[in-house]
C-alpha cells in the first residue's frame, strides 16, 4: 500500500525497540530456564554417581519380592516393579473412577437438596456440607477405616447377606459368578438392549417434536436392558454358577472380595468431594435468573421438569468448571490411601518400590508424570463437555 | 507427606547442591553443634520418645554414643522419628548424619541404596505375633492367614519368600508405619502381625489386651540390624563403626559406666589403649584420645546398653541371646584397639 509509509513507526535503534527487547527478554528468560534445568539433572546424576547410588530404569523388570493385597491384573511375589507399578496404577483409577461417579451423584442430589423449599431438608443438606467440608480429609479416611473395622463383626461372627455374600472385618465377600456356555446370547441380549434404548430414545424425540406427545423414555430402555439379556438367558438356560465364599481355616475362600480398605477410601472419598461438588451445584442453580423458572411454569412446566430442563442445563455453565476442579482434587487425594493400607499407585511405587530400589528421583519422577498425565486427561474431557454445553451464540 | 518432603529434599539436594564434599560429615556435625540422627520413633526398646518428649532406646543410645565421643555431650542429638519406608531416602538426602533405626543389613541396601552398614548391634531374626485364640503353635500353620506388615521393610519381603517357599496362601495387608499396622492388626482385620522379634515384644505390649497374644516361636529369616551413614566418607563410617566396637571392648574388658573413671588408671594395656591412656587412637577418628572414655562415662558399655533398653531393665526383658559377647557364646565381637 502506498500510504504504508507515512504509518511506518519512526526508526528507532534496536536497543530501545519495544518489540525487539520482548523478544530478547523472552530468549534469555527461555534459556536460563534451559540451563537451571539442565543443570540440576547432570547435577544429580553426577551426584548420584558419586554417592553410587543407583539409576536410570534398570529396576524396571527386577523382582519386586512383594505381595500386594489387592490386584486386578495378576501379579504375584516374582513379578516385576514394572507390573507392580500397573497394579497400583489400576487400583488408583479404580478408586479415583468409581470415586468420580459417586461423588457426582451424592453432590449433585446435596446440591439440590439444599435449595429445597422444607427446612428440614434444606438445613441437613447445608450441615452435611458445613461439616464434611471442614473436616481434613485424612482424617476422615481414618475415622471411615476405623469405624469399618470397629463396627463389623471379626470372621468367626461374620454377617451372612442373603444370596451368598459374607460381611466382617475383614471385608465384603459376594459370590462370583462364573459364566459357562451360552454366555455370548446374554451379552448379544445385552447390546440389543442398548442399541433397542438408544433407538426409542431417537424416536421419541423426533415423535415430540411432530406430535408434541411424550414417550416414558427412561423407563422403557431401563426396561429394555435388564429384560432382553434376561430374557436370552432363560432361553439358553442361565448358563451361571456361582462360587460362593466360604469360611476356611483363617479367612475366607473363593468369591469376590472388597476390601475395608477400598470400602472405606472410596466412601471417604466421595463424601468428602460430595460435599464440595454440592456447593458448586448450589452456586449454579442460584445462578439462574429466577425468571427462568418464572417463564418454565407459566408455560406449563412442572418442577421437575423445570429443573431438568431449563434449569439445570443453564446452570452446568456454572458447575462444570469448578466439578473439573473436584474431580481432579478426588484423584489427587486417592494418594491418602498409604494412611488405611489400600494399595494404590503411592502407596505401592513411591512407598515399597522406592524404598527397595533407593531410587527416589526415578520413581518419584514417574509418579508425578502419571499423575500429571491422570489431570491432563480428565480436564481436557470436561473441557469438551464444557464446550459442548456452552452458551451457544446465535 | 513427610515422603515428599524427603524425596524432594534429595531432588532438591543432589539436584542443586553442587559438589558438596559428602567426605566432611565430621566437620560438619561439629560446625553444626548437633548429631542429627535418623531413628524409629514408633519402637518401644529402640527408639520411643516419652511424654517428656525424651527419647529412649537402644538405637537412641547409639546415637547419644556418637554425640559424647564428638561432644562430650549425650544431649546434641536431633532425632528425626524415621518411617520404614521413608529411611533410606532420608539419608540419601542428607537429611540426617546417621540411620539408627532397627535397620536390616542386606545387600541391595548397602549398594544400590546409597547406604554403608557400619556393623551389627543387634542380631535379630523374624517372627509372628498372633492372637491366642486362634491356637495356633507355628509359623507353619498359617497358610490362608491375613498378615498385616509394615511397608518398606525387609520384614515385608520374607514373608513374602517364607509363605512361597513353604507352599502357604498369603494375604497381607501392608500399611505405611507400624503403627497402623498394629492398630490394624488389633482391631482383627489380620490374623497375624509380623515384624523383627525384637520388635514385636514391644508391639505386643502395645495391642489393648497384650495377654491375647502370642509371639510365635518360630524365627524366618536373619536380620542384622545396624547403623548405617551414607557412602563417600570413610572417617564418618569409622567413628559410627567404632563407636559400636567400643562399647562392646568395654563390656569385654569390665569397664562400666561407674568405674570408668578408675579403669583409667589400669594396668591392663588393652584398657589403657581403650581409654586413650597410652596411645592416640583418638586422633586416628578426628576425634580426640579420651572419645572412648566419653562414650562410656555417658552411656555405659555394650552391656549396659542393651540391660538398660531391651533387657533386665526395661519391660521388654529380651534375653541377650545371640548379642551376648563372643566369650559368652554369642556373636557379639569387638576388633582390638591397637
Amino acid at each position: 500500500m502506498s500510504g504504508a509509509r507515512d504509518d511506518a513507526p519512526p526508526k528507532v535503534s534496536p536497543f530501545y525497540d519495544a518489540r525487539v527487547r520482548a523478544v530478547v527478554f523472552q530468549v534469555l528468560l527461555c534459556a536460563l530456564i534451559g540451563y537451571l534445568a539442565y543443570s540440576a539433572i547432570t547435577n544429580a546424576a553426577e551426584n548420584l554417581a558419586r554417592a553410587r547410588i543407583a539409576s536410570g530404569f534398570g529396576f524396571w523388570d527386577s523382582t519386586a519380592g512383594f505381595d500386594i493385597s489387592q490386584t486386578l491384573i495378576p501379579y504375584t511375589t516374582q513379578s516385576t516393579y514394572g507390573r507392580a507399578f500397573w497394579v497400583g496404577l489400576l487400583n488408583t483409577l479404580l478408586v479415583a473412577a468409581l470415586g468420580i461417579v459417586v461423588a457426582t451423584l451424592l453432590g449433585f442430589s446435596i446440591g439440590i437438596l439444599q435449595l429445597s423449599k422444607n427446612a428440614l431438608v434444606s438445613r441437613i443438606a447445608s450441615g452435611y456440607v458445613e461439616a464434611v467440608r471442614n473436616i481434613p480429609l485424612l482424617l476422615q479416611l481414618l475415622f471411615w477405616y476405623n469405624a469399618v473395622l470397629k463396627a463389623l463383626p471379626n470372621l468367626r461372627e461374620s454377617i451372612a447377606i442373603p444370596g451368598g455374600a459374607l460381611l466382617n472385618n475383614r471385608g465384603l465377600f459376594l459370590p462370583k459368578p462364573i459364566f459357562g456356555a451360552g454366555l455370548d446370547a446374554i451379552l448379544v441380549g445385552l447390546a440389543l438392549g442398548v442399541v433397542g434404548a438408544i433407538a426409542i430414545r431417537f424416536w421419541a424425540r423426533r415423535r415430540q417434536a411432530l406430535t408434541g406427545r411424550q414417550f416414558p423414555v427412561f423407563w422403557t430402555s431401563a426396561l429394555l436392558i435388564v429384560s432382553l439379556p434376561l430374557l436370552l438367558a432363560a432361553i439358553v438356560g442361565f448358563p451361571v454358577t456361582f462360587d460362593y465364599p466360604e469360611m476356611g481355616r483363617f479367612n475366607i475362600r473363593g468369591g469376590v472380595e472388597i476390601l475395608p480398605e477400598f470400602a472405606a477410601l472410596l466412601f471417604g472419598l466421595s463424601t468428602y468431594t460430595a460435599a464440595f461438588i454440592a456447593e458448586a451445584v448450589r452456586a449454579g442453580i442460584q445462578s439462574v435468573p429466577h425468571g427462568q423458572t418464572e417463564a418454565a411454569y407459566s408455560l406449563g412446566l412442572r418442577p421437575g421438569p423445570t429443573l431438568r430442563l431449563v434449569v439445570v442445563p443453564q446452570a452446568m455453565r456454572v458447575i462444570v468448571p469448578p466439578l473439573t476442579n473436584q474431580y481432579l482434587n478426588l484423584t489427587k487425594n486417592s494418594s491418602l490411601a498409604v494412611a488405611i493400607g489400600y494399595p494404590d499407585l503411592v502407596q505401592i511405587f513411591t512407598g515399597t518400590v522406592l524404598n527397595q530400589t533407593g531410587q527416589a528421583v526415578e520413581v518419584v519422577a514417574i509418579t508425578m508424570a502419571v499423575y500429571l498425565t491422570i489431570s491432563l486427561v480428565t480436564s481436557g474431557l470436561m473441557n469438551l463437555y464444557n464446550r459442548r454445553i456452552s452458551l451457544v451464540e446465535r | 507427606m513427610k515422603r515428599a518432603i524427603f524425596s524432594f529434599a534429595l531432588a532438591a539436594v543432589v539436584g542443586f547442591a553442587g559438589s558438596a564434599a559428602s567426605a566432611q560429615t565430621l566437620k560438619t556435625v561439629q560446625q553444626r553443634g548437633v548429631l542429627n540422627c535418623g531413628a524409629n520413633g514408633t519402637l518401644a526398646g529402640f527408639g520411643l520418645p516419652d511424654a517428656q518428649g525424651n527419647w529412649t532406646g537402644f538405637d537412641v543410645d547409639y546415637c547419644r554414643a556418637i554425640a559424647a565421643a564428638i561432644f562430650n555431650d549425650p544431649t546434641k542429638v536431633k532425632f528425626t522419628p524415621l518411617t520404614a519406608k521413608d529411611r533410606f531416602t532420608a539419608v540419601q538426602s542428607g537429611e540426617v548424619d546417621v540411620l539408627m533405626r532397627n535397620t536390616t543389613w542386606t545387600a541391595s541396601r548397602d549398594t544400590t541404596n546409597g547406604l554403608n552398614f557400619t556393623g551389627i548391634n543387634y542380631y535379630d531374626g523374624q517372627g509372628f505375633m498372633v492372637r491366642k485364640g486362634l491356637k495356633v503353635n507355628s509359623a507353619l500353620e498359617l497358610s490362608d492367614a491375613a498378615v498385616c506388615v509394615q511397608q518398606g521393610t525387609t520384614t515385608e519381603l520374607n514373608l513374602a519368600d517364607f509363605f512361597r517357599a513353604n507352599n502357604m496362601k498369603l494375604k497381607t495387608v501392608t500399611f505405611a508405619t507400624a503403627d497402623e499396622a498394629v492398630k490394624a492388626y488389633d482391631a482383627g482385620r489380620c490374623d497375624a502381625y509380623t515384624s523383627d522379634a525384637s520388635a514385636l515384644y514391644g508391639e505386643r505390649l502395645r495391642t489393648v489386651n497384650p495377654d491375647d497374644h502370642v509371639v510365635l516361636p518360630d524365627v524366618i529369616s536373619k536380620e542384622p540390624l545396624g547403623p548405617a551413614v551414607r557412602h563417600g566418607d570413610d572417617q564418618w563410617f569409622d567413628i559410627v563403626r567404632w563407636v559400636h566396637f567400643v562399647l562392646l571392648n568395654a563390656e569385654e574388658l569390665g569397664i562400666t559406666k561407674a568405674n570408668v573413671d578408675a579403669q583409667l588408671k589400669s594396668d591392663n594395656p588393652e584398657i589403657r589403649r581403650l581409654l586413650g591412656s597410652e596411645g592416640k587412637y583418638g586422633e586416628g577418628f578426628g576425634l580426640t584420645n579420651d572419645f572412648a572414655v566419653r562414650i562410656i562415662k555417658h552411656m555405659g558399655n555394650y552391656g549396659e546398653v542393651f540391660e538398660r533398653n531391651l533387657g533386665s531393665g526395661s519391660r521388654l526383658k529380651i534375653s541377650r541371646g545371640l548379642n551376648g559377647l563372643w566369650t559368652k557364646g554369642g556373636l557379639q565381637y569387638g576388633p582390638p584397639v591397637r
